[in-house]
């Protein structure tokens, strides 16, 4: 195990060269530790072309960009990824690591804690430093979101995944500056053990799930997949885009990207409709982050009551023609 | 030499079991329910078995699960037997029960799967409905330094390499990767298959192969756990739900639509 440093390291993500919109939130956790621990805030970024993220990172508060550029890391493939990391690791030896529970993050992270022999905290809504241990604590969901644990890590470095809408991102300010540090890492294209062949993507004919502003969403009481269409018409008029519980997709009645929960897409719309669907924790993982929530469901002691702003306690095949018509007629 | 294909396997409280069942016990540190209600094989590693068991069926090849746990329901930890597979080891140990963190499991999963000998392919299921840490089947490729490939929605074997469709967010790549490798594999593989009558016969008769800790090669510090559970806590929940009252569903429909666009919400 190597000694532990001091200060928070927050590994950053980018999207077409900028830093992603979840390492933002990132950064402000760890702006909270950084105070907690009395260390230094840096940002360690892997990829290709870093000059603007790396920019974005200082204006978002870090004292020092650690960047590992190479071309080989142009598509961020894992393995060579976590090369870098390690590396970056090595060279920096912070105390606290944050990744963003993307679908990137939560794979390297457990693969970086495994390489240095320490643990991780998985999944976490908030972290916290223990005062006189130095302890990284966090408190996370488990059993899908019916219980709540509160973990605390008992080695170093200590590893935290963070749920990306746990924290409201800082304003960036411009005028902030300081130090990008170029980290040499050797990496060669043999460290990659997987290769990909073909990367097939979905047609997206109308607005992405993870930036609509309303979703419209059915689960299994729509009991079969005609309904569907009804919620694609009425995506279109508010243009907005079709959700699915896992018991729908499981059902084969929608095609598997239409998830939303625990293992399916994260939603944080301003609206999210919700007919047919019970509301189990699972499901609400992935959309307990919209502004509102409306249930329509027959059963009024369904779960999803429990988290919906509102309720219709009836039929959705009463309710959805003419919540339909009137939208027509807005 | 036909495929070894070894799949891991969870033992975990039914995530369907109504939550009035579940209750934290008095030391806050675990989730309890009642004797009378069975755990269940975890979700996503009964998929796994069925990807396993349909590379046996086009290819030929042996399949072995492999548990570890403080104590085991054969009835319901023999399912994958039941379904097809050919070969149960569960690492079965008090010192095993409500392991603490990823690490600790990793480390016995590894011990386990180093002592049942050569393998081609590892198959896991992407998380357990437990916890949901996602976590155990990348450390395990780590420790026992293979390439590995999460969210597995098919899973193919051609000469020496494994051919996955991986989930992305936006679709599936298809890659590779020389055996021996790790795989996760999701719900999107598809249901996994109903025990048939010839193999629920073949899988009384089949007896566990039970390691305890003193059968695992280990260093002393293993079970030594990297991550601490404080306590459990029941979430809060602060929504107050308002119900749209009206003389029937239509008119809701009606109500809930102007009550929206007057919100600004749509
Ligand atoms: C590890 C794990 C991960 C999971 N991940 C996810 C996930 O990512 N996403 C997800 O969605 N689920 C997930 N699940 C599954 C989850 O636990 C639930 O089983 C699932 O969300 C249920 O879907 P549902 O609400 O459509 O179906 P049900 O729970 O069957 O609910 C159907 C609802 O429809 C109502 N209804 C029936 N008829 C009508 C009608 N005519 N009009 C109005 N309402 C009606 C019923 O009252 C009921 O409330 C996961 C489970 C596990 C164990």
């Amino acid at each position: 195990m190597a000694a532990a440093g001091r200060g928070v390291l927050v590994v950053g993500e980018t999207v077409n060269g900028h830093l992603s919109p979840t390492t933002a939130g990132l950064l402000a956790a760890g702006q909270a530790l950084k105070q907690d621990l009395e260390g230094e805030l840096t940002a360690g970024l892997v990829g290709h072309d870093l000059t603007a993220a790396a920019a974005e990172s200082l204006q978002a508060g870090v004292e020092r960009v650690y960047i590992v550029d190479d071309v080989l890391l142009q598509d961020l493939p894992v393995d060579l990824c976590l090369h870098a990391l390690a590396g970056l690791y090595q060279a920096t030896t912070p105390e606290v690591i944050l990744f963003a529970r993307s679908p990137w993050g939560r794979e390297l992270a457990p693969r970086l804690a495994g390489r240095l022999g320490v643990g991780l905290l998985q999944d976490c809504l908030e972290v916290g430093i223990e005062p006189d241990s130095r302890r990284l604590t966090a408190l996370r969901p488990v059993y899908g979101g019916n219980f709540l644990a509160r973990v605390r890590c008992a080695a170093s470095p200590q590893i935290a995944v963070l749920r990306s809408q746990a924290y409201e991102p800082l304003a960036p300010d411009p005028d902030r500056q300081g130090e990008v540090v170029a980290v040499p890492v050797d990496l060669d294209v043999s460290q990659s053990r997987v290769r990909v062949v073909r990367r097939v993507r979905h047609e997206h004919p109308g607005v992405s799930l993870t930036e609509a502003r309303v979703v419209t969403s059915g689960g299994r009481g729509l009991g079969g997949p005609e309904p569907f269409r009804d919620l694609e018409e009425l995506a279109g008029m508010l243009g907005a885009a079709v959700g699915a519980s896992r018991a729908a997709v499981d059902a084969g009645w929608v095609p598997g990207h239409w998830q939303v929960g625990l293992t399916g897409v994260t939603v944080t719309p301003e609206l999210y409709l919700a007919f047919g669907i019970s509301g189990a924790s699972q499901h609400m993982a992935g959309c307990s982050g919209a502004k509102v929530i409306v249930a329509i469901n027959t059963d009024a002691e369904a779960p999803i009551f429990r988290e919906a702003r509102y309720g219709v306690v009836a039929d959705w095949q009463a309710v959805l023609p003419a919540f339909m018509e009137a939208v027509r007629n807005l | 030499m036909a495929l070894h294909v070894v799949v891991t396997a969870k033992q975990v409280i039914d995530p369907d079991m109504p939550l009035s069942a579940m209750r934290i016990a008095d030391d806050a540190r675990q989730v309890v329910t009642p004797a009378t209600l069975p755990p269940v094989v975890n979700g996503f590693d009964e998929v796994a078995v069925e990807a396993a068991l349909r590379l046996k069926d086009s290819h030929g090849a042996k399949v072995t699960v492999l548990s570890v746990g403080g104590q085991f329901n054969l009835d319901i930890i023999k399912k994958p037997l039941a379904m097809g597979a050919d070969a149960l080891v569960l690492c079965q140990d008090a010192a095993f029960a409500n392991l603490p963190d990823s690490f600790v499991t990793t480390q016995l999963l590894a011990a386990a799967v180093r002592k049942i000998g050569a393998f081609d392919l590892l198959l896991c299921g992407r998380q357990a409905s437990d916890w949901d840490n996602a976590q155990v089947p990348l450390l395990l490729a780590e420790r026992l330094d293979v390439p590995v490939i999460p969210l597995a929605q098919k899973v193919d074997v051609e000469q020496d390499r494994v051919v996955v469709e991986q989930l992305v967010p936006d679709g599936y790549d298809v890659v590779e990767a020389t055996l021996p490798a790790l795989v996760t594999v999701s719900n999107e593989l598809g249901a996994p298959r109903y025990p048939n009558m010839r193999n629920l016969m073949a899988a009384k008769r089949k007896r566990p192969v039970i390691w305890t800790l003193g059968d695992l090669d280990l260093d002393a510090d293993v079970l030594s756990s990297r991550v601490e559970v404080l306590e459990l806590l029941l979430p809060q929940r602060t929504r107050e739900c308002e119900f749209i009252a009206a003389e029937d569903g239509a008119a809701a429909g009606e109500k809930l639509a102007a009550m929206l666009h007057e919100a600004g919400l749509i």
